[in-house]
Formats: structure tokens, sequence, C-alpha cells
């Protein structure tokens, strides 16, 4: 079997290349289906229905989306300066910290500039979680796979500590939760009687900015450069080690952000389960993205579609849940053959 | 401080810290062996929690022990062909891949667990491996006791230390696994196929951090739940870092950091009115990125780690 660069990259391939993938996904997906027993068309059918087949269904799925499109921003971006941050989960906790200590009492702004206050410190908060790995990179070589996974672990803990401790809720019922954020802090709510939030908006939002900066400006510039030729960027000049840290920054950021829409947007208190692992599903988002900001919008609505479907579809076929999961792991690996398909021929020989 | 010592003499300490480092040890040989070879396996994670279920799930569907650690190497092994498949033949990003088969192993574990016993509350229970008491040593005070009245696993991965140490450095398999590590073009020329050799090594370690996995729910505990393997794999991951790649320091810094585990459970208990135990529970993730910290600077790593190889492709 021989590799061989294709000479053009058609624009059709690329744009092929994840819808490809997710279809291998769902047709390996459904021998988990057929081994219930139950029947793959119904099973799926039943989890389009759950995830788009109402209202009340579609704005769940909005909802859903939106911590994934800001995890899938984090994990998009520092992916393309070939920073692999695999701790949005860790950072999206820090953002929920922010949001949470100062959101719940300690400053009280009007509504118009509370949010983007919360907002602000959240996305410190995540940037400042991957402070560290990205300078024991950038100064000491240390992997930053590793420390940001492991930093996960820890941030998880140390939330755990306040929210048993000292910012537990008195009047919680003996619940780990903290208080609530004040009136002024949470996110008005987009569709009336549901629980979709403006959340949406900022994200949208975010994914436009982040891919107007990756386009248009000499910051995206050289951390497309980075990415894609670490000692050709830093021979023409781009100071790689700051395009790292600032991408590390910008990465964190909007880890936080998913943090805060959570905290401020979703729930209005901080839990222990405020994500189910949004952060590590934030990568596979960005891989079904190519890594393109506005693709993280459309890949962030599937896959959250994907995870709202299979609870209902879960409940009316009795397939375990984690089927969802299952499926999203499986596109993570389906989309890195058909994207290495745009570029690539196989030859067999 | 007097409390410390009585700790570090009393047998159970030693005991646990034996107990802790038995599956640190197989991932660690197992992510050694396949870094050796070039490919960094993020998968450890995922592949652990596989050979975690399917070690449990042989033994609690009628098999035997012995027969089930076999099976959870055997899924661990091709889990490590998937990986390669990807990395090595079709020289895809050793990260991303990575990180994908743990999502895709670790959800499957969990979803196959929920398939097989659906109406499980209380997770279920096996006859684990019991301790076995290696005759006339395992009389020594202290040290018998310690040493010698594991469970069998754990004697296997204290065993697979030096195994895998010869393999590698004295045996012409483990020249080539080193070789391509280091520079996959010379082992082409000499006429062995890097391909083969790394997908050869990968699987191998596949299969080590699966068993890895499987001692935790055959040996530590008798039950499989979720999330059990908690972190463990990434912990792997580091420490083949802090051993620069050697199957002797790997020892010697899984039995550190179980030892500083296995004190660390047992300072909860004299402390933990005063610490809450959440900074307790920190300490081992902390530890392994300080860890990593200090020997990143002398760190050598494999040449050719994370670089695809393409037979005829200058590099």
């Amino acid at each position: 079997m021989q590799i061989e660069l294709r000479e053009h990259i058609a624009p059709w391939r690329i744009a092929l290349a994840p819808v490809a993938a997710v279809a291998v996904s769902l047709l390996l997906g459904s021998i988990l289906i057929l081994w219930v027993g139950a029947s793959v068309s119904e099973a799926y059918l039943l989890l389009v229905k759950g995830a788009l087949g109402s209202s009340f269904a579609l704005t769940e799925t909005f909802t859903r989306s939106i911590p994934l499109i800001f995890t899938g921003l984090a994990a998009a971006i520092a992916f393309r300066a070939r920073f692999y941050n695999i701790g949005g989960e860790g950072q999206l906790y820090c953002g929920a910290l922010a949001a949470t200590f100062f959101g719940t009492g300690l400053v009280t702004l009007p509504p118009l500039l509370m949010i983007p206050f919360l907002m602000l410190v959240g996305a410190l908060a995540g940037g400042a979680a991957l402070a560290v790995p990205v300078l024991l990179k950038t100064h000491l070589k240390v992997d930053e796979v590793v420390t940001t996974l492991l930093l996960n672990f820890v941030i998880l803990l140390f939330v755990g500590y306040l929210l048993e401790g000292p910012w537990k809720d008195p009047m919680s019922m003996g619940w780990p939760q903290s208080e609530s954020i004040i009136d002024e802090g949470v996110f008005p709510k987009l569709v009336d009687k549901s629980r979709l939030h403006f959340g949406l908006l900022f994200a949208v939002i975010g994914s436009v900015l982040c891919w107007a900066m990756m386009r248009f400006t000499v910051w995206g510039y050289e951390i497309r450069a980075v990415g894609h030729n670490p000692s050709a960027a830093r021979f023409s000049g781009i100071n790689v080690n700051a395009t790292v840290i600032r991408t590390a920054l910008i990465s964190g950021g909007f880890a936080g952000l998913a943090g805060v829409s959570e905290v401020a947007g979703l729930k209005g208190y901080l839990t222990l389960d405020i994500s189910p692992g949004f952060g590590y599903t934030g990568i596979a988002v960005a891989m079904l993205a190519q890594l393109h900001p506005m693709a993280v919008i459309l890949s962030a609505l599937f896959i959250s579609m994907i995870y709202v479907g299979a609870d209902s579809m879960s409940r009316a076929v009795n397939i375990p849940t984690y089927i969802a999961d299952v499926l999203v792991g499986l596109s993570v690996l389906s989309i890195l053959v058909s994207v290495m398909l745009t570029r690539y021929r196989l030859r067999w020989r | 401080m007097l409390d410390i010592f009585d700790i570090l003499i009393s047998a159970g300490f030693w005991a646990a810290t034996l107990r802790i480092v038995s599956p640190l040890i197989l991932g660690t040989l197992g992510e050694l062996i396949c870094e050796r070879a070039g490919v960094l396996n993020l998968g450890i994670e995922g592949i652990m929690t596989m050979g975690a279920m399917c070690g449990w799930m042989w033994v609690y569907m009628g098999g035997d022990l012995w027969s089930g650690v076999l099976f959870a190497a055997f899924v661990g092994a091709l889990f490590g062909l998937l990986h390669s498949s990807f990395t090595v033949y079709l020289g895809l990003s050793q990260h991303v891949t990575g990180i994908g088969i743990t999502l895709f192993a670790s959800s499957l574990s969990y979803y196959v667990f929920r398939m097989l016993l659906p109406n499980a509350t209380t997770p279920p229970k096996i006859v684990p491996f019991q301790p076995y008491e290696i005759p006339l040593l395992s009389d020594i005070p202290v040290v018998g006791e310690a040493l010698f009245s594991q469970t069998p696993l754990t004697y296997l991965a204290l065993l697979l230390v030096p195994a895998v140490w010869y393999v590698l450095y004295k045996t012409p398999v483990g020249l080539a696994v080193r070789m391509a590590g280091e520079n996959p073009m010379a082992v082409e020329a000499q006429g062995i196929n890097v391909l083969s050799i790394r997908t050869g090594a990968v699987m191998v370690g596949s299969a080590f951090m699966a068993v890895g996995g499987a001692f935790i729910t055959m040996s530590a505990f008798d039950a499989f739940y979720f999330g059990m393997i908690n972190g463990r794999g990434w912990i792997c991951v580091a420490l083949v870092i802090f051993a620069s790649w050697r199957p002797g320091k790997a020892l010697i810094g899984a039995l550190l950091f179980a030892g500083l585990d296995a004190l660390q459970v047992r300072a909860q208990q004299m402390a933990g009115a005063i610490i809450p135990y959440q900074f307790f529970l920190m300490l081992p993730y902390i530890l392994s990125i300080v860890a990593m910290v200090i020997m990143a600077r002398r760190a050598s790593y494999p040449q050719a780690l994370l670089t695809p190889f393409r037979r005829g492709e200058r590099t």
C-alpha cells in the first residue's frame, strides 16, 4: 500500500470528509444497536426525533451545543498551533469557579455589565488554568498533553473541595453545590419556557471572532504558521513561544467561557457535574470541524444532537446511553482517516 | 514525624505500595514499549479501562482468572492494532488518534458493561486473585509479609520489568524496536520492516496496558466501576518521561510514586480532620507533573517519537 500526496485538494472532498466520517461512525455504531436486538433504522430515527422532533427537543439540542461550541473552539485554536490542550475540562471548571466566585454576590453590576464581566473573569480564569502547562512547555519543554490532562483531575478535586467546604450553599439540603448566581448575572433566556439561553448567541459571536482572528489578523497568521511548520515560522521571524503562549491563553479562555455559560446561563449555580466531559468532547467537535472555527458551530450542534437524541432513544429502545460517547469516539477516529483521504490517495500495489 | 516513620516500617504500607504499583508498572512498561518504537500511545487510559472491563467480565461470565487476563491482553492488543493502523500505516496524528482511542475504548467498555448487566445497581463482584504466599520467603517478618504475600499479577508485573529490559537491550528484536524509535531509516536499511516492528511494539504495549487495567478489577478490587481507571493511564505516560524511557527507572519511578500514594492514604487518616481529603487525592497528579518537570530537561526522547515513517520517503 502506498500513500501519495494529492496534487490538488478538491474543496468537495474537504466538505465531504466530515459527512463520510459521520456516516462511517453511524454504520459502526449500528453494530452495537443490532447487538441489543433493536432495529437500526428505528433506533437512529428515534435519535433524530429525540433531538430535533419537537420544539422542546430542538431547544435542548441548542442548549447542549453551547458549551460544546466553546470547548470546540478551545481545542480547534490550540490544535491549529499544534498545542495539544486536552485540559478543556479543567479550564471549563476554572471558568465556572470564577463566575461563581464573582457572581454570587461579591460584585453587583447592572446586567448589561454584569454578564460581560462574568464572561471576562471566566475567560481569564480558563486562560490562567492553562498558563502553567504552556509555560512549562515553552520554557522547560514539558509535554503539554500530560500536564493538561493531569490538571483536569487536580482542578476537579479542588472544585469538589470548595463545594463540600467553604463554598457550600447552606440552603442546599446537603448537596454539594454553590450559592446561586445573582439575578443580574444570569443569562437571559433566548426562548421562553425552555432552557435555551443567550449563551448560544455568545458562542456564535465567539466563533465568528475566532474565525476573523484566524483569517484576517497577524495573530491568526502566526498561529497557522507555527502549526504548519514551527522551524519555518521561527526563520521568518515569528516568535514561536510567544505565539504558542498566546494561543494557549485564548484556548483556555474559550474553555473557561463554557464554564461560565453553564453556571450563569444554564444551572444558576455551580455543581460538580456541570460538565459530563464537555472538555473532552470539545476535541471531537474540533476534529469534526477540521479545526475551522465556523464549522465548530455545526459540528457542536451535530454532537449535541447525538447526546440529546441518544438520551431519548435509549429510554425508548433500551440501548445504554453510552452509545452517544461511543459514536463520538468513533467519529474522532473516522474523521482522521477521511481528512487524510482528502490530502492523500491510497494506492494498492 | 514519628507517625510517618511508623508507617514506613509497617508491612501494611509496603504491601499497599506493591498493590498500587502493579497496574502502574504494567501501564508504564506498555507505554514505554510503544514509545521506544516511536509511537506515543495516548489510548492508554481507554485501553486500561477496556482491559479492566474485559478481564472482569470474562471471569463474571464463568471463565477462570488467568484466561481472563489473557482475554484482556488480547483485546488490548486489538486496540493496539487499531492504534497502529492509524498512526503507523496511515501516519495520522498520534496525539489525536490516542485521544480518539481513549474516548472510544472507555465508552465502549461502559456500553458493553451496561449492555451485559443492564440492571446491576450495586456492582456485582467476582472472586479475585488471592494473595499467594511464597513458601519460606513470606515468613520473613515485615519484608515477607509485604513482598512475598502478593497476588500473582503483582509478581508478574515485577518480573516483567527485567523481562522487558532483557528483550529491549539484549535481543535483536529489542534492538530493532529501539532503532525504529530512534532512526527508522536505519532499520529499513537493515531490511527490517519498520511498520511491522512498530505495529508489533504497539500491540504488545497495549496488551500490557490492558493487563494493568485488568489488575485493578481482578486483583486490587473485585468489581468494575465507572471511571475506575481515574487517570492512572495518564500517570503512566508521565512516568515514562520520568523514567527517561528505561524499564529499570520506570520501576523506581512507579515505586516512588506508589509509595507516596500509599503514604498519602495513611496520612489522610491521621490529618484528615485538618486537611480536606481532596488535597490528598490531588497529590498523585501534582506529583506526576512535578516529576515530569524535574526530568524534562534531561529527557532524551526517542528521536523518531511522533514521526510517522513512510517507506521510500526522505525526511
